[in-house]
C-alpha cells in the first residue's frame, strides 16, 4: 500500500507539486523569520560580548521607577555623580576603572543631520588611555583629543568623510564643528541598523550631553586572579541609591536582551502572518485534495475490492500528504533562508544595515518549519482522506461513481452557520468583554478562524447566485466561452466556494486593514485639526525623536511668533504604574484647544508648580476629581506632589498628552534632561511664507529641528502609520499569492477532469483561443467571488472593531475596495495563464479517446 | 415461471436464499432481483446469462458481498455474508474472493508484476513463489511484467487482472463481462484461461456474460430474466445456448 501511495504521488507529479506550493510560502515565512531574528540576535549578542570583553564589572544608573531600564541616551535612566569613580578605582582587585557618559549627538554634514532611514544617533565617551574598556573599537586614525570626534566607519564611508575632515556635532546647544580624529565601530559591528556612532573624550562628552560632574557608567577591569563577582561584591557597598552594578557578562547579556525583546516582538508579528499564509494554504490543500480524491474514486474502490481496509486507504492518503507536506516544508525552509537574506539586503538598501555575524540556522528553525508544514498539510488532508475511506468497493464497477457525501453532509449548512455564528460571538466577546491583551487577541484570532471556516462552507450556497451576477459581464463580452465559464463556475459550487475561500481570507484581512487605516487617519486628522489651533509645529527630522529644549527657545525669538507651546515627555511612576507623562508651557493654551469636562482652558495657563490635568478616561479609572492629589515619581527617585486642576475630554483620535500633565517648569526641576516631543507655534498673520521663513531662520542652528505647517505635521505623523500599513499589505499579499496557487490548482484539476469535454468542444469547432478565454473567465469569476465575499467580511470585521475602539471611525474605503477588485481580476487572469494553456493544448482526438 | 433450482451433488460454495434487491423507493423502485435462490458449486465454472437489465450484475455483486440484498441471505461456506460489517467483509475479500472486471481496473501507476502482487501486499502476505511462477506462465505475461497497463493491450491487461485474482487462490473468482471489452481473439484467450484455472486447480469461477460463446465454456449456465432465474442448464454448445436464449424471449 505504501508503494501504491508513493507511485501514485510520482504519477501525479504536477498536481502534487501544485498542492505543495500552497504550503511552501507559509513555511518559508516561518523559517525566514527565525533565521532573520536569530541572526540579528546573534549579531547583537556578539557585539556586546566584544564591547564588554575586557570588563569585569559595570556600574550603571538605576531608574527609581523602572529597574529594567538601561542606557544613558533615553533620559529615562538617571546619571550618577562622578565622585563614585575614584572610590571604585581605589578598591583592591580593581586594575582600571573608567567613567563614561552616553547621549544622542546629531552629526551634521553640509548643514544636514546625518541619518540613515530614521535610525538613531548614539554618542559615547571614550578613554584614549584605556582602549580595552571602551565601547568603541578604533579601526582607523586616532582616539579624539578634547575637541575632536571619532565616528563610525560606516557613516564615514557613506558620507565620504575622512580622518581630518570637520563635522558638525549638536546636542543640547548650538552646533559645534569638530575634527574627525579616527574611525570606530561598536564591538565587532560596522553598522547597527543605520545608527550613527560618535565618540568623545569624557569631559567633552559630559559637556555636550549636559552631564558635567555625572556619569552614566563606570567600566571596571580586574587584576589577575580576581573574579568579576568579587569585584561586584566589593563595589556594591559603595553604590548610591541611583546606581547599580553588574558583571561585564551580565551587562552584555542585558544589552543584548534589549535587542532580542524587540526582535521577539518582530518575530511574533511575522509569525502571525506566516500563520495566516498557512491557514490559507490549508484551505488550498484541502480543496486540491478533495478534487483529486474525487477523481480517484474508482481507484480507491478497486483497492477495496482487492481487500484493502478503510484504514489502509486512509493510511495511503495520509502517507501521500505526509510526503507532500515534507517536500513542501523542506523546500519552504530553504526558501526561507533566501527570504532572510533578501530581507537583510532590503534593510541594507533602506540604509538600515543590520549587523551580521553570519546566517544563524538553529535546529529549532528546521524542526518548527518542517513540523508545522507537515502538521498543517496532514490536518488539511484529514477530511478529504476520511471521505475517501467512505468509497464503497462497488464503486469499482459502477459507471460514473462519485465520492459519497461525508457522514455529516446534511448538517453542513447548519454546522457552517453555527460555526460562523460562534466565531462572530467569540470576536464580539473578545472585543467587548475579554480582559487582558492575550485573552482579547486569542478570542479575536480564534473567532476569525471559525468565521472564515463557517463562511467558506456556507458560501457554496451563494456561489451559484454570485457566479450568475459576477459572470454576467463574461456572458455578454465573452460569448459562448463566457457562458460556458459561468456554468463551469456554478456546476460544482462546493469546489468553486472552497477555491474562492482561500482568496476570501486574504481579501477580508486586506480590507480590514484598509478600513482601519481609513478610520484611524481620518479620525487623527479631525482630532489634530480640532486640537491644534497654532500655525506651525516643530519636531525632529524623523518625526518621533524628542528634541532638546534649545530649538524651541530659539523659535521664540523669531519675528512674528506670538506663542510657543512645548510638550515635554518622559517616564514617571503614577499609581504604581510606569507611564509616559507630559508637561506643558503656559503658552500651550494659545496653540492647543481642549474640551473640558472639569476646569477650563485657563487651567493650561495656570498650572503653577503643583497643578496637573488629566483626561476623563484616566480620571474615572483612578477616581480623580478637581483637587485630587497625585504623586509622580521620576526615574531619579524624586517625588512630585501634584493636584488635579482640570479634566479634559480627549478627541476620538487619541490624546496628545500622557495620563498626567504638569507644568514644564515643574518638570524641568525634577527631570535631568528635559526634552520636547513637539513644539507648537502661533504666529501673527498665521500660515504665511514669510512666517515660515522667519521660523526656519530662527532654527537655522538646529538642523535636526523641522518646521512644519499644520497640514504637513499631520501628514508626517500619519506617514509612520502608512509605512506600517504598507508592511501589512505586503505580508498579506503572501496569503493572496497562496490563494492564487489554489486557483491555479483547481483549474488544472478541472481541466484534467474535463479532458473529454474540452476535446468535444474542440471537435465541434471551438478554437484554442476560445478554450483559453473560457478558462480565463472561469478563473476571474472564481477570484471575484472570493474577493466579494472577503471584502464584505472585511468590512464587517472593520465595523465591529470601529464599534469598540473609539480611535477608529468606520468608513468604507471605496478607493481601496476598487483597487482590490481590480487586483483580484488580475489575480484571476494570472492564475488562468498556465491552466488555460494546458487546456488549449489538449489534442481533440486524444482528449476524446481518453478513458 | 420460476423454476426451482435443485442442488447437485457438488458441494455448494456460495448459496443465495430468497434474495431480493430493490433499487430506489416508491414509484421509481426497480426490483433487480426477486426471491432468487441459487447455489454456486465448488470447482466449476458457472455462467450467468440474461438480457440487459435482467439483474446479472446485481446477483453477482450480492454473491460477492459488494452489495447487500434487500431481503434474503447469502452464505459462503459456513459464513453468512449478508450481515458482515466492513472489516469482516474486507477479510472475506482477502481470503475468499477474487474479481475480474469488464474494464480491468488495474492501477495505472503500477507495472504488471506490481498489479499482480497488489492483493497479497494489501493483505500483508507473501505469495507462494511456485504458484506465482505458474500463474505468470499460464497467463503468458512473463515478458510483460515490467510494463505499465497503458503499455499493454486490452487482452494483456485482462490477463494481468486474472493473474491478480488467481494468485491468492480465492474460494470464488467473480468475473463480470470479462470479455465485454475485447475482440474475439483476445476473448478466446481469456475464456481459455478461466477454463484452465477450473480444470487444473479446481478454481471456482462465476462469470456474468451475455455472449453465448463465452457461456459455452461454462459447466453450468444460469439464465436470468427480470430478476428471476428462469433456466439452469448444464454445459452446452454455443448453438444450444443461442436457442435457449431465443426460447426465453
Ligand atoms: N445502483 C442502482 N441504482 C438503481 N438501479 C439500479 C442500480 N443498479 C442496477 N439497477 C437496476 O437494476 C436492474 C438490474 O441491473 P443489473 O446491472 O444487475 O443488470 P444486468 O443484467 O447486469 O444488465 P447489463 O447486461 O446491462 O449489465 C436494472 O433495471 C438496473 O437499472
Ligand atoms: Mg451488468
Amino acid at each position: 500500500m505504501l508503494r501504491v501511495a508513493l507511485k501514485g504521488l510520482a504519477s501525479r507529479r504536477l498536481r502534487s507539486v501544485l498542492t505543495a506550493l500552497a504550503i511552501v510560502l507559509g513555511v518559508a515565512l516561518i523559517s525566514g523569520t527565525y533565521v532573520l531574528t536569530d541572526s540579528i540576535n546573534h549579531a547583537f549578542a556578539s557585539i556586546f560580548q566584544t564591547v564588554y570583553r575586557g570588563t569585569a564589572a559595570t556600574v550603571t544608573g538605576r531608574s527609581a521607577i523602572d529597574a529594567s531600564a538601561s542606557g544613558g541616551t533615553s533620559g529615562d535612566v538617571p546619571s550618577f555623580s562622578e565622585s563614585l569613580l575614584p572610590r571604585v578605582q581605589r578598591l583592591p582587585g580593581v586594575k582600571d576603572a573608567i567613567g563614561g557618559v552616553q547621549g544622542s549627538p546629531q552629526l551634521i554634514h553640509d548643514g544636514k543631520v546625518i541619518s540613515f532611514g530614521g535610525a538613531p544617533s548614539l554618542g559615547f565617551s571614550v578613554d584614549p588611555s584605556k582602549p580595552d574598556l571602551n565601547s568603541l573599537d578604533l579601526v582607523g586614525g586616532h582616539w579624539p583629543g578634547p575637541s575632536a570626534v571619532v565616528i563610525d566607519s560606516n557613516t564615514a564611508s557613506k558620507k565620504h568623510l575622512h580622518v581630518g575632515d570637520e563635522i558638525g556635532v549638536q546636542t543640547r546647544g548650538p552646533e559645534r564643528m569638530m575634527r574627525i580624529s579616527g574611525l570606530v565601530r561598536l564591538g565587532s559591528a560596522s553598522s547597527l541598523g543605520g545608527a550613527t556612532l560618535a565618540g568623545f573624550q569624557l569631559a567633552t562628552a559630559q559637556g555636550l550631553f549636559g552631564k558635567v560632574g555625572k556619569l552614566d557608567d563606570i567600566r571596571v577591569s580586574a587584576r589577575p586572579g580576581v573574579s568579576p563577582s568579587q569585584i561586584v561584591a566589593r563595589i556594591r557597598p559603595l553604590l548610591p541609591r541611583d546606581a547599580q552594578v553588574r558583571t561585564g557578562a551580565q551587562e552584555a547579556a542585558k544589552s543584548a536582551s534589549a535587542t532580542s525583546s524587540f526582535t521577539s516582538f518582530f518575530k511574533t508579528f511575522l509569525l502571525v502572518f506566516a500563520g495566516i499564509a498557512l491557514f490559507v494554504g490549508a484551505f488550498v490543500i484541502a480543496n486540491s485534495l478533495s478534487i483529486t480524491i474525487a477523481q480517484r474514486t474508482r481507484e480507491f474502490a478497486t483497492l477495496r475490492t482487492l481487500g484493502a481496509s478503510r484504514r489502509q486507504v486512509l493510511r495511503a492518503i495520509l502517507v501521500e500528504s505526509l510526503m507532500v507536506g515534507l517536500l513542501a516544508s523542506v523546500v519552504g525552509m530553504l526558501v526561507g533562508l533566501g527570504l532572510a537574506q533578501g530581507l537583510f539586503a532590503l534593510f541594507n538598501a533602506l540604509g538600515l544595515t543590520l549587523p551580521t555575524s553570519g546566517t544563524i540556522i538553529e535546529a529549532r528553525t528546521v524542526i518548527v518549519s518542517i513540523l508545522v508544514g507537515v502538521v498543517v498539510t496532514m490536518l488539511a488532508s484529514l477530511r478529504p482522506a476520511l471521505r475517501a475511506t467512505r468509497v464503497e468497493p462497488i464503486a469499482a464497477v459502477r459507471e460514473g461513481a462519485t465520492l459519497p457525501e461525508g457522514r455529516f453532509a446534511r448538517f453542513r449548512t447548519v454546522g457552517a452557520a453555527i460555526t460562523a455564528l460562534l466565531g462572530t460571538l467569540l470576536i464580539v466577546q473578545g472585543l467587548f468583554q475579554a480582559k487582558g491583551t492575550g485573552a482579547v487577541l486569542s478570542a479575536i484570532g480564534f473567532g476569525a478562524i471559525l468565521v472564515f471556516i463557517g463562511v467558506a462552507l456556507l458560501s457554496a450556497r451563494i456561489v451559484p447566485t454570485l457566479a450568475e451576477w459576477i459572470g454576467w459581464p463574461a456572458t455578454k463580452l465573452g460569448g459562448a466561452p463566457g457562458r460556458l465559464a459561468r456554468e463551469n463556475a456554478r456546476r460544482n459550487p462546493q469546489r468553486t466556494a472552497s477555491t474562492a475561500a482561500a482568496l476570501m481570507i486574504g481579501l477580508a484581512l486586506v480590507t480590514l486593514v484598509a478600513v482601519l487605516a481609513a478610520g484611524i487617519t481620518s479620525n487623527f486628522r479631525n482630532s489634530v485639526n480640532q486640537l491644534f489651533t497654532g500655525d506651525y509645529a516643530i519636531t525632529a527630522q524623523n518625526n518621533f525623536e524628542p528634541l532638546p529644549t534649545a530649538p524651541a527657545q530659539a523659535a521664540t525669538r523669531a519675528a512674528g511668533v506670538t506663542a510657543v507651546g512645548n510638550v515635554r515627555a518622559g517616564e514617571g511612576r503614577v499609581f504604581g504604574a510606569t507611564e509616559q507623562l507630559t508637561a506643558v508651557d503656559p503658552e500651550i493654551a494659545l496653540v492647543v484647544s481642549l474640551k473640558w469636562k472639569a476646569g477650563s482652558q485657563a487651567v493650561l495657563r495656570s498650572l503653577g508648580p503643583a497643578g496637573a490635568f488629566t483626561d476623563n478616561g484616566y480620571a474615572s479609572k483612578h477616581h480623580l476629581t478637581i483637587g485630587s492629589p497625585v504623586s509622580v515619581t521620576t526615574p531619579t527617585g524624586r517625588r512630585i506632589g501634584l493636584v488635579i486642576r482640570g479634566i479634559f475630554k480627549p478627541p476620538s483620535g487619541g490624546s496628545p498628552f500622557g495620563p498626567i500633565t504638569m507644568s514644564a517648569a515643574t518638570w524641568d526641576r525634577s527631570y535631568q534632561q528635559p526634552q520636547n516631543l513637539y513644539t507648537l507655534v502661533r504666529m501673527s498673520g498665521g500660515e504665511t511664507a514669510a512666517n515660515q521663513a522667519a521660523l526656519r531662520h530662527a532654527l537655522q542652528g538646529f538642523p535636526n529641528a523641522k518646521v512644519q505647517t499644520r497640514q504637513k505635521f499631520i501628514d508626517n505623523q500619519i506617514s509612520g502609520l502608512s509605512k506600517a500599513l504598507n508592511i501589512l499589505y505586503l505580508l498579506l499579499a503572501l496569503s493572496i499569492i497562496v490563494s492564487l496557487f489554489g486557483i491555479v490548482n483547481t483549474l488544472v484539476l478541472s481541466v484534467f477532469e474535463r479532458t473529454r469535454e474540452i476535446g468535444m468542444l474542440r471537435a465541434v469547432g471551438t478554437t484554442r483561443r476560445q478554450i483559453r478565454r473560457m478558462i480565463r473567465h472561469e478563473s476571474v469569476i472564481t477570484a471575484l467571488i472570493g474577493s466579494v465575499i472577503g471584502i464584505v467580511l472585511g468590512l464587517a470585521f472593520g465595523a465591529l472593531l470601529a464599534a469598540r475602539v473609539s480611535a477608529i471611525s468606520f468608513t468604507i474605503p471605496v478607493g481601496r475596495v476598487i483597487i482590490f477588485l481590480i487586483a483580484t481580476w488580475i489575480v484571476g487572469l494570472v492564475a488562468a495563464i498556465f491552466p488555460a494553456r494546458r487546456a488549449a493544448r489538449l489534442d481533440p482526438l486524444r482528449a476524446l479517446s481518453y478513458e | 415461471m420460476s423454476e426451482v433450482v435443485t442442488p447437485t451433488e457438488q458441494a455448494t460454495v456460495i448459496a443465495a436464499s430468497e434474495v431480493s434487491r430493490r433499487f430506489g423507493q416508491g414509484d421509481t423502485a426497480v426490483m433487480a432481483l426477486r426471491d432468487v435462490s441459487a447455489g454456486i458449486e465448488r470447482g466449476r465454472l458457472t455462467a450467468v446469462m440474461g438480457p440487459s437489465g435482467s439483474g446479472k450484475s446485481t446477483l453477482m455483486h450480492i454473491l460477492a458481498g459488494l452489495d447487500r440484498p434487500t431481503s434474503g441471505t447469502v452464505t459462503l461456506g459456513e459464513i453468512e455474508i449478508t450481515h458482515l460489517n466492513d472489516d469482516q467483509l474486507t477479510r472475506l475479500r482477502r481470503d475468499h474472493i477474487g474479481f475480474v472486471f469488464q474494464f480491468f481496473n488495474l492501477l495505472p501507476m503500477l507495472d504488471a508484476r506490481e498489479n499482480i502482487l497488489l492483493p497479497m501486499q494489501i493483505a500483508g502476505r507473501d505469495p507462494d513463489p511456485g504458484w506465482l511462477d505458474e500463474v505468470i506462465d499460464e497467463t503468458g505475461l512473463r515478458g510483460r511484467l515490467s510494463h505499465r497497463p497503458s503499455e499493454l493491450s486490452g487482452g494483456q491487461q485482462q490477463r494481468v487482472a486474472i493473474a491478480r485474482a488467481l494468485l491468492s487462490k480465492p474460494t470464488v473468482l467473480f468475473a463480470d463481462e470479462p470479455t465485454g471489452n475485447l475482440d474475439s481473439a483476445a476473448s478466446d484467450e481469456i475464456l481459455a484461461l478461466l477454463r484452465h484455472s477450473v480444470d487444473s486447480v479446481g478454481q471456482t469461477v462465476v462469470m456474468v456474460t451475455h455472449d453465448p460463446r463465452a457461456a459455452a465454456v461454462a459447466d453450468r449456465i444460469l439464465f436470468l430474466a427480470d430478476g428471476v432465474i428462469v433456466k439452469d442448464m448444464p454445459h452446452a454448445g454455443e448453438d444450444t445456448i443461442v436457442d435457449a436464449i431465443k426460447s426465453l424471449q
